[in-house]
């Protein structure tokens, strides 16, 4: 077995203890990030759900947000679940403060409404072979627009994209982290083995 | 509504891991009680994960006195068409046609609370039947387990609310963590005994003395008034903070409305730094120097007299 790369979880707010349990039982050592000087060292970074709003406001108090950028363009692996696809958007339209804003995609917050019509839906996602995914759909943000670059990963009944990669970047509506099913987390656990 | 599901597409709402799940993304975050949109704004703006829309914080209903009921109707959507974050409100304990009207609100989460007056003495709302999340206070692991039991998707240390004083936050949080500490060095003969002393269902007992923790997120709330009180309640193992009176009563002496919001807008920022970086006293000295100087006045709950405590309401 190769060794366990080292994955950061941006630690502002959100679900980011449940993500770092998925990371290691996927086969990652895994390290909170609150402060830049944390970003060193790492091989993939996932920002996790939670608010959009309230990350993008710590994400700039504390300066975080060019440090990312950069570690992302320099071809860090990364990736955005619910808040953090949101985060990671070129184009996200009802989000007041856009920080990192690297990925060819538009994303469109909260697309279902209230917390009422929230919901669980399995679906097939491309790179995952056997039983489908439990997508948890949480006020969850659909991606509504794709660059020429990005790869439809997973789609909802509906024809909604909830799951795409774009090199080092991938960016889920739903949250694998919530569920003991860890082969997202897998997924991307070896995308971050290939970058050193 | 219940948990719904089709088979068309097989999606379902209102299932326990949405509801639940909810709770689990504002963990960290700060969830603000405001009684105004744009108290609602300046919530959202200082980096708040929720609010939760009052007709009066705490501290007034205290003051005020009479029947403290649902907020109305009006107030509910002006804030939820104000803010982009999940709308929270209170309903009466026990009074689930308030819950169901919450419900047909689109309100994220209903917190069934202490601070509004009891409606039914002898029961909770059966939580389980709604597809909207609920929120309950608890003071003991007792409490907590009995409002899961119902079907709370989340649970908040009820503290004593509207006072400013976070003596009953720190007692309560330390209680539920110390009855959890005593129960995963139990034997199984035992664990029926707590069961039956706690007056809950021992797969739920025995789940957590497995687990070491509450099967929902667990948040402090009823008398954190200042970034150190956040900061303390994080430490002793909350998972977020409500703060009621604490914002929107600081800086109260501050008669420009502009002005007054700037500085509760202040401490708000600062409340939400707190969380974040509750183990950081750099941090934490930093984001104290920057709150208003006039804080909630406060009161000491050991000077209030019982029966206006708000604590030992729905047990």
């Amino acid at each position: 077995m190769s060794k366990r790369p080292l994955v950061g979880v941006l630690a502002l707010q959100g679900d980011f203890r449940e993500h770092a349990t998925s990371l290691s039982e996927a086969g990652a050592e895994v390290t909170e990030i609150r402060h830049a000087e944390n970003l060193k060292n790492i091989q993939g970074l996932i920002i996790p759900g939670g608010e959009s709003t309230a990350i993008a406001r710590l994400l700039i108090a504390y300066n975080l947000t060019d440090p990312i950028r950069r570690h992302i363009e320099q071809g860090l692996p990364t990736w955005g679940t619910c808040a953090g696809a949101i985060l990671l958007a070129k184009n996200a339209p009802d989000l007041d403060r856009p920080t990192i804003s690297v990925m060819n995609i538009t994303v469109q917050r909260n697309a279902f409404g209230p917390q009422i019509n929230s919901f669980e839906e399995n679906i097939y996602v491309n790179g995952i072979s056997g039983l489908p995914i439990k997508a948890i759909l949480i006020r969850a943000p659909i991606i509504s627009d794709t660059g020429p670059e990005v790869s439809i990963l997973g789609k909802l009944s509906d024809g909604s994209i909830v799951a795409v990669k774009e090199n080092n970047l991938l960016a889920t509506s739903f949250h694998p982290e919530l569920t003991n099913d860890s082969r997202m987390h897998g997924l991307f656990v070896d995308m971050t083995r290939q970058y050193s | 509504m219940s948990a719904n599901s089709s088979s068309e597409n097989n999606s379902s709402t209102g299932t326990w891991t949405v509801k639940s799940g909810l709770a689990q993304m504002l963990k960290g975050g700060v969830i603000m009680d405001v009684v105004t949109a744009q108290q609602a704004e300046v919530a959202q703006e200082s980096g708040a994960v929720a609010v939760m829309a009052l007709e009066r914080v705490p501290s007034d209903i205290r003051k005020d006195g009479g029947v403290a009921r649902m907020s109305h109707v009006k107030l509910i959507k002006e804030i939820q068409a104000s803010v982009s974050i999940p709308v929270m409100a209170k309903a009466r304990i026990g009074h689930f046609v308030e819950a169901q009207i919450l419900e047909s609100l689109g309100v994220d989460y209903i917190d069934e609370s202490e601070v509004l007056t009891v409606a039914d003495e002898d029961n909770h709302i059966d939580k389980s039947n709604f597809a909207v999340p609920f929120v309950c206070g608890a003071r003991n692991l007792g409490e907590a387990l009995r409002r899961i039991s119902e079907g709370a998707a989340m649970i908040r240390t009820k503290g004593e609310a509207g006072t400013g004083d976070i003596v009953e936050a720190v007692r309560h949080l330390r209680t539920i963590n110390g009855e959890i500490r005593k129960l995963s060095s139990m034997l199984k003969d035992e664990l029926f005994t707590a069961a039956k002393n706690l007056q809950v269902p021992i797969e739920l007992l025995t789940t957590v003395a497995d687990t070491g923790k509450l099967p929902v997120v667990n948040f402090s709330a009823g008398g954190v008034a200042s970034p150190a009180d956040a900061a303390l309640m994080m430490q002793l193992g909350a998972e977020g903070v409500f703060v009621g009176s604490g914002i929107f009563k600081s800086a109260a002496d501050i008669t420009n409305e502009t002005d007054r919001l700037n500085q509760q807008k202040a401490m708000a920022t600062a409340i939400v730094k707190a969380v974040t970086y509750y183990e950081d006293p750099r941090i934490l000295a930093e984001v104290s120097e920057a709150i208003p100087d006039n804080a909630m006045r406060g009161l000491s709950v050991a000077q209030l007299p019982s029966e206006e405590l708000m604590a030992g309401r729905g047990n």
